[in-house]
């Protein structure tokens, strides 16, 4: 649906064609209105759009058209092209043809222009300039309807202004999978429509605002605050999770206004998701923490400046260095050149190799380092796609899109291994379910009964089925796949922003940047850079249990927010106890933040340029549209500033310097130049390591340095028949402070709930909707619990981090599993 | 046979006294409908004829006979049923019976007084080109031809007519009964297909949606009018050699013609096809008899309500597609309405343009708001507040649905010369068209009758159009004449 | 709470059962839906998108489309007169404006006792036999004042209950495919291949 299908047939063989008297080559399947555009001709439309199939109903788009039996009107968005074809986009006829179909929409289009906000960048006014009559015979009553309503918490309708276009409502349908817009009545009375009551709740309701060719669609966070021609823009990659889109960043009176999905085709095909879309409204917030401060022993804070509070931070991490040590939790939010700086400044000046990106709810960076790395166009366009462990649309919403296109066009076959229904569920030839502390022993049995994915080209996508199961889990599980798929490439559903990037730059214990491991790369580092820590540090969870038994003096939470995500709340409150001291780099006051002895602000999307990467390894450009608040500096400043003040140097200058230096000694990015990524027409990133690109001089490669083994197959845990194991899953829309912190986003959150089975509320004796008691090793929490026919028996599920309470609380991450007893109050 | 008058209550409309009969042979019989009945009067020959022989020869058979298609397009059936890929399978027959083009009435004549003669067509159908299931898709509002359809198919399940293993053959084939809900577009092919798959019924674009490539369920499928099917089994009863003797060259058998209007006698008549008249029609002895009241014919609508009007002065063109089309219009559903001299030309025009109007899809533009336009001006002109300019705008519009000469009819008295049949269009079907042609017929032939209600000489002052200026930074609403 | 009662739940599975893909029983089902409750609710079209698998707006969509699916509640008989060429031609508008006379509301409207809807309708396929109406889509013939007033008596004191079922009924017999003779609906990706009796005489 997506890739056009004619996409494959394209380059086989050139047909010969003339457009306006000049000869041209198209390749066989084209579209002829590709093909003119292509060759400098632009033909007017609004239903077209390239990445959906074409419904020629518009009728702007007709041309003349001779393919040997005279010329007559054709539409050109659903005519391929031919040898030998005549094309005249110029003609009296065409002209007439065109110029007619825009008085016609312009019949009951209201001239409401001035107010609306397409004004300035309307397909409509735009094309009515070019191609129009320029005057209207029309003199009745145009069409009217209450204008505008809204149809979801994020878009309005004006159905006076809408031409029918079909986009908004085939994109619902056809591309994302929530056909909860659809034309209703007929003819001149026909009207795009929700259901009462039924609204258009779809995770990428935002990208048919965008392709709406006239104002009838607008979003409630964008409306009546530009114009288009007071927006500056810069082209950006959205870091809301690892997919990676490629947007338009755009701003007025240094305020983030809109983002605008960007076509590339090998991550987004120009669609975002709401949450992605909507997010720049949390880098606006009033919360932002605009500069530093300190919280002295009294708890109350203290404004200080940013000297004072770089000088109290250094002397904190000191203080560890030089006692019972550092651990540095977070990362995953900075961009590659920070997180390259806080490598650096971990490993060389405080000398620790505590660090973690991830917060003991992803997966093992040695696996995903070390395991072969599928793409996107590779994910699309091979044999087999398995999906395990993660629903996609929850996390990863572009790739979700991307691999349901590939479904229904059926290039790819679908096979889907996770505990619960997914949102791709519907779309793969095959939806199985397991139970947790049992994934391992369920991939076994996916491959023993489907031979078919040792044959022919298989990628996986594997994440974190529910925080509550011990990730070994996975690892187990993957180490089942990569016996039985030797050949297969895997593409890690890891969900934050630049997460793959932060382990690309040795955001890890044990890991070096480059996909180098501590080991390996000690010669090498050990040469370029000063000095390297001795041992293999400590992971987020070891930091807190060693924080906790008091044997950690300093923790840096570099963008991290423990206490809400990392997958056991109680650990964190042992380990922020027993800890000497906290410094917290922020954009927000979190909760976490709220627990630190000393507060840095720091820059946020937008705010910095640099380079970001996605869950393939793409590496790509960020843009820098607007000014940080108040003194927030960029996070790899901040580790410059550390550095010196604890009497070291990073020799860091410069967003591209430090690239420079990336390129030169992190292996798995050798070749990828500053120029490289900047290069005219690599909008679509580059993908690292760059293939026979030379190795550098005396480093170790990258990804064959790390090493990886399997853990052995673990006995699935014992039934215990009073129990419910918990699923704690995620949510697109959740407490997260970046989603809580963009208004339009934050009341799309669904309260914390506990989810089972019908039946099992039958067994307990309650109704849906009950608050009842829920016990687990850690704690007892009050939920309300809630029957649902698609959730397996067995299970109780809820969300990792929705507002009321977070799955967190309830969950022991040395645990295999985690069992809950449900009781009525 | 006797000369019946007036209509008989089995069969509304119906008038017996023509010959030959190859569809209408039952429908003297006021139980025509009934599995008795039609036993005793030979239904089912045609399949049991046809079971005997190859499908490959059934077809041939068919293809033989040139049953050309009688939902308008005339296209010869047996061709159609051709253009299917060889190996793409199931296969499908959907069956239109959504009859509702204005002046047509002969579909539901054949379902609700001869329904196993259809079921007999559908089956034969099915049984020469591999067609796995059968959708008989009815107009919703025929109810009493569901009913004798239901009843008819029940008793031929029960009968082992249809279903497994037809007349203990080794050929099965399940016909099912389908109602649509109102709307005119549906009888357009594709848009049928849309409705029975549970959509809206917006037609689709050929290419890429052929049926007989990409039809029900993106499967090849054949889409055959209800009259159409109805001539299978009289053909493989007699013979493809028969029904070829029958009426003209290129339009052999027979058709059922509705002629409705100012004639004497309106109804419903088996014609020879190719042969007869608009004359012998309209004022034969054994058809209708004249104009009412012996008035003066001043125009007829040839071939249901899309077609381009004829005059007195066409009265002698027969029922053959290519001499219809060279005199500018088309015979299309077997329609004829008649209009005499105390007809109000532009009123009865507007009665066409209001019903396709408002019977757009709404899917294309131009069909869509082009067509509600021009049933604004015309309605206007009607009402007697129309200007001069309003004529000019309506075959403006008309051309914007229509570009380039559209079809009309000669006329001596305005020295006018035909423009052959077909029309170019913008839209995707023919709906948007329907609402100019009989605007255009009517202004093109009858000038006088609309200049006689024109009141206002002022011209209509033109409105502008939002445009940006050149800098892009301003739009203005500025009145421009 | 289901919308269908067990007999219409019952009729529309066997409905569904017909057809390759369920979503082709649309039409059909809001039908039954419309025959038991008299007029399309949206518990209604929930149901029916429950049953064929797809959205309300989509079910929404769909009945909208089609005009003999009403969205609010019509009288019990719906009377739609023809206004399209042959019956315009043969005094249709001056039979509408004697029934609006007559029933006392404009076309569109229902009288007060809920019993009769009037609308403008068009082309009833009985061109021959204009000007017509139907009476819950039952053909009137030739309609003149007289027996449009006859009609309406009729109706209205019961004279014709057996004859018109109240709106809603379409056809007061359904198809029935008994099982052992029906070949069934096959969903056409499980079919590849052509249907025997071809298979061995060969295609066309």
């Amino acid at each position: 649906m997506t890739d056009l299908a004619s996409a494959s047939e394209v380059n086989e063989t050139g047909v010969n064609i003339t457009i306006n008297g000049v000869r041209v080559v198209a390749p066989k399947g084209e579209l002829v209105i590709d093909a003119a555009e292509r060759n400098g001709v632009y033909i007017p439309r609004f239903c077209y759009h390239p990445r959906m199939e074409p419904v020629g109903m518009c009728r702007q788009c007709l041309v003349e058209v001779d393919t040997g039996r005279g010329p007559g009107l054709q539409p050109s968005c659903m005519l391929t092209v031919s040898d030998d074809m005549t094309v005249d986009t110029e003609s009296e006829t065409t002209k007439r043809a065109q110029e007619g179909m825009l008085e016609f929409l312009l019949v009951n289009h209201p001239l409401d222009c001035p107010v609306c906000d397409k004004g300035g960048e309307c397909p409509l006014q735009d094309q009515t300039l070019a191609f129009g009559p320029g005057e209207s015979r029309f003199v009745e009553e145009k069409r009217h309807y209450e204008k505008p309503i809204p149809i979801s918490d994020l878009v309005y309708l004006d159905r006076e202004r809408c031409i029918l276009c079909d986009r908004c409502t085939r994109f619902a349908k056809d591309i994302a999978g929530d056909p909860l817009i659809h034309f209703m009545h007929r003819g001149n009375e026909t009207q795009v429509l929700t259901f009462p009551d039924d609204p258009f709740n779809s995770y990428f309701s935002g990208n048919t605002v965008q392709i709406c060719p006239v104002g009838a669609l607008t979003a409630r966070p964008y409306r009546f605050r530009a114009r288009p021609w007071d927006l500056a823009e810069v082209e950006s990659t959205c870091t809301t999770c690892s997919v990676g889109c490629r947007v338009a960043v755009q701003s007025s009176r240094n305020e983030l206004l809109r983002y605008e999905g960007v076509d590339i085709e090998s991550v987004n095909h120009g669609w975002l998701c709401d949450k992605g879309r909507f997010g720049f409204e949390s880098v606006n917030s009033d919360q932002r923490l605009a500069g530093p401060y300190l919280r002295d022993v009294n708890n109350s804070d203290q404004l200080v400046g940013t000297n004072a509070a770089l000088e109290a931070a250094a002397t904190a991490i000191g203080a560890g260095r030089g006692g019972g040590g550092v651990g540095v939790i977070g990362g995953a939010r900075l961009n590659n050149e920070s997180a390259y700086a806080w490598s650096k400044l971990a490993r060389t000046v405080i000398g620790t190799d505590n660090i973690d990106a991830q917060l003991a709810d992803g997966l093992s960076a040695q696996m995903v380092l070390s395991l072969p790395r599928a793409t996107i166009a590779d994910a699309t366009s091979a044999d087999n796609v398995v999906v395990i462990g993660t629903d996609l649309k929850e996390e990863l919403p572009v790739l979700f899109l991307r691999l349901k296109g590939a479904a229904q066009s059926g290039r790819i076959k679908l096979t889907e291994l996770s505990l619960l229904v997914t949102g791709l569920s519907k779309h793969a030839s095959a939806s199985h379910r397991y139970v947790p502390g049992e994934l391992a022993h369920a991939v076994g049995e996916l491959l023993a009964s489907n031979p078919q994915l040792a044959s022919g080209s298989t990628v996986v996508v594997i994440g974190r089925p529910s925080a509550a199961d011990f990730p070994d889990e996975v690892e187990a599980a993957v180490g089942v796949l990569t016996a039985g798929l030797p050949l297969a490439t895997f593409l890690p559903a890891l969900r934050r922003g630049n997460v793959m990037g932060a382990l690309d730059m040795g955001l890890s214990p044990g890991v070096l940047p480059g996909r180098v491991s501590l080991d390996e790369g000690r010669d090498w580092f050990g040469s370029v850079w000063s000095s390297l820590p001795g041992e293999v540090g400590l992971d987020t969870a070891g930091m807190l249990e060693a924080a906790a038994a008091g044997r950690l003096d300093t923790l840096v939470l570099l963008g991290a927010d423990p206490l809400a995500d990392v997958p056991d709340r109680d650990l964190v409150e042992r380990a922020f106890a027993g800890v000497g001291s906290i410094v917290a780099i922020d954009n927000f006051v979190t909760e976490s933040v709220k627990r630190a002895n000393v507060v840095l602000a720091s820059t946020a999307f937008a705010e910095v340029g640099g380079t970001t990467t996605n869950l393939e390894g793409r590496v790509s450009r960020l843009g820098q549209m607007i000014t940080p608040p108040g003194t927030a500096r960029a996070d790899w400043m901040i580790a410059a500033e550390l550095a010196w003040r604890l009497g070291g140097d990073l020799e860091l200058e410069s967003l591209a310097q430090i690239w420079s230096e990336i390129e030169a000694v992190a292996p798995s990015h050798a070749g990828c130049t500053l120029e490289v990524v900047e290069a005219e027409g690599a909008i679509e990133g580059v993908v690292v390591p760059i293939p026979k690109s030379p190795d550098l001089a005396g480093a170790p490669s990258g990804p064959a340095s790390i090493r990886w083994s399997a853990p052995a197959l673990a006995e699935p845990p014992s039934v215990d028949g009073y129990s419910l194991r918990l699923v704690a899953r995620r949510k697109l829309y959740d407490a997260a402070t970046n989603t809580q912190m963009a208004p339009s986003l934050a009341n799309l959150a669904e309260q914390a709930q506990l989810m089972v089975h019908p039946g099992e509320l039958r067994r307990l004796g309650v109704e849906s909707g009950t608050r009842v008691n829920v016990t687990s090793s850690r704690t007892t929490v009050v939920l309300s619990l809630v029957g649902d026919a698609a959730m397996p028996r067995g299970l109780a599920v809820m969300g990792l981090r929705q507002p009321g309470l977070a799955a967190s609380e309830l969950i022991d991450l040395r645990a295999a599993i985690t069992e809950l007893r449900i009781e009525s109050r | 046979m006797t000369d019946i008058g007036t209509p008989i209550d089995w069969a509304p409309g119906f008038i017996a006294n023509t010959t030959p009969k190859i569809v209408s042979g039952r429908f003297e019989f006021e139980d025509s409908f009934t599995i008795e009945r039609a036993m005793a009067t030979g239904a089912y020959n045609g399949l049991k004829a046809a079971l005997a022989k190859t499908p490959a020869a059934v077809h041939d058979e068919v293809r033989g006979a040139t049953v050309l298609g009688r939902g308008g397009a005339g296209f010869p059936a047996g061709v159609k049923w051709g253009f299917m890929p060889p190996d793409k399978w199931p296969r499908y027959l959907v069956v239109n019976g959504d009859e509702s083009e204005p002046g047509t009435y002969k579909d539901r004549l054949l379902m609700e007084r001869d329904p196993h003669q259809l079921i007999e067509g559908c089956l034969i159908a099915c049984y020469a080109t591999g067609l796995s299931q059968c959708f008989l898709y009815v107009r919703g509002e025929m109810p009493l031809a569901h009913e004798r359809i239901a009843v008819a198919l029940n008793d031929a399940y029960e009968a082992r007519l249809v279903g497994k293993n037809i007349l203990g053959s080794n050929f099965s084939v399940d016909i099912v009964l389908h109602w649509g809900a109102g709307a005119y577009v549906v009888g357009e092919e594709t848009a049928l297909i849309e409705s029975l798959e549970g959509n809206r019924g917006m037609p689709r674009l050929k290419p890429p949606f052929f049926p007989a490539a990409v039809g029900l369920y993106g499967q090849p499928t054949i889409v055959n009018n209800i009259e159409t099917l109805a001539n299978l089994p009289w053909i493989l009863s007699n013979g493809a050699q028969a029904y070829a003797e029958i009426g003209s060259e290129s339009s052999p058998g027979t058709r059922l013609v509705a002629v409705s209007g100012h004639v004497k006698r309106p109804g419903v008549y088996e014609i020879v096809n190719g042969l007869t008249t608009f004359r012998d029609l309209i004022y034969g002895d054994q058809y209708c008899k004249g104009i009412r009241d012996d008035n003066e014919l001043k125009a007829f609508v040839p071939g249901g309500g899309s077609a381009p009007w004829f005059t007195p002065e066409q009265l002698d063109v027969p029922f053959e597609g290519r001499e219809a089309s060279a005199e500018g219009s088309m015979l299309g559903s077997g329609a004829v309405i008649v209009m005499d001299e105390t007809t109000d030309i532009p009123t009865a025009a507007l009665s066409l343009t209001k019903f396709y109007a408002h019977e757009s899809c709404g899917k294309c533009v131009p069909c869509r708001e082009g067509g509600t336009w021009l049933e604004k001006i015309l309605t206007r002109v009607v009402k007697g507040q129309g200007s001069p300019r309003d004529l000019e705008l309506l075959l403006e519009v008309g051309a914007t649905i229509c570009p380039g000469d559209f079809p009309h009819a000669s006329s001596s008295r305005l020295g006018l010369e035909a423009q052959p049949f077909p029309y170019k269009m913008t839209t995707i079907c023919f709906v948007g068209p329907s609402a100019f042609a009989p605007i255009h017929s009517a202004l093109t032939l009858f000038p006088e009758e609309f200049e006689a209600k024109l009141t206002r000489r002022d011209t209509i002052p033109l409105m502008s159009m939002p445009v940006a200026d050149a800098t892009g930074t301003d739009e203005s609403v500025g009145a421009v004449s | 709470m289901r919308f269908f009662t067990s007999e219409n739940q019952r009729l529309a599975t066997e409905i569904i059962g017909r057809y390759p893909k369920a979503r082709s029983a649309t039409i059909p089902l809001l039908h039954l839906a419309q025959e038991q409750h008299g007029w399309i609710s949206d518990d209604a079209m929930i149901e029916v998108g429950r049953l064929v698998d797809a959205t309300p707006a989509e079910v929404k969509g769909t009945a909208t489309f089609y005009e003999m699916f009403k969205f609010a509640p019509v009288g019990k008989y719906l009377i739609n007169i023809c206004g399209t060429m042959s019956c315009q031609l043969l005094g249709a508008d001056h039979l509408m404006h004697h029934a609006e006379t007559k029933l006392g509301v404009v076309a569109g409207g229902t009288t007060e006792d809920g019993l009769f809807t009037l609308e403008h309708a068009e082309c009833q396929a009985a061109c021959t036999e204009a000007p017509t109406l139907q009476v819950n889509y039952r053909h009137q013939y030739r309609v003149t004042t007289e027996s449009f007033d006859q009609l309406v008596d009729d109706l209205a004191a019961g004279n014709l209950d057996g004859e018109i079922p109240p709106h809603g009924t379409l056809g007061r017999v359904r198809q029935a495919i008994p099982a052992d003779k029906s070949v069934g609906a096959v969903p056409p990706t499980e079919v590849d291949g052509p249907p025997v009796w071809l298979a061995v005489e060969g295609a066309s």
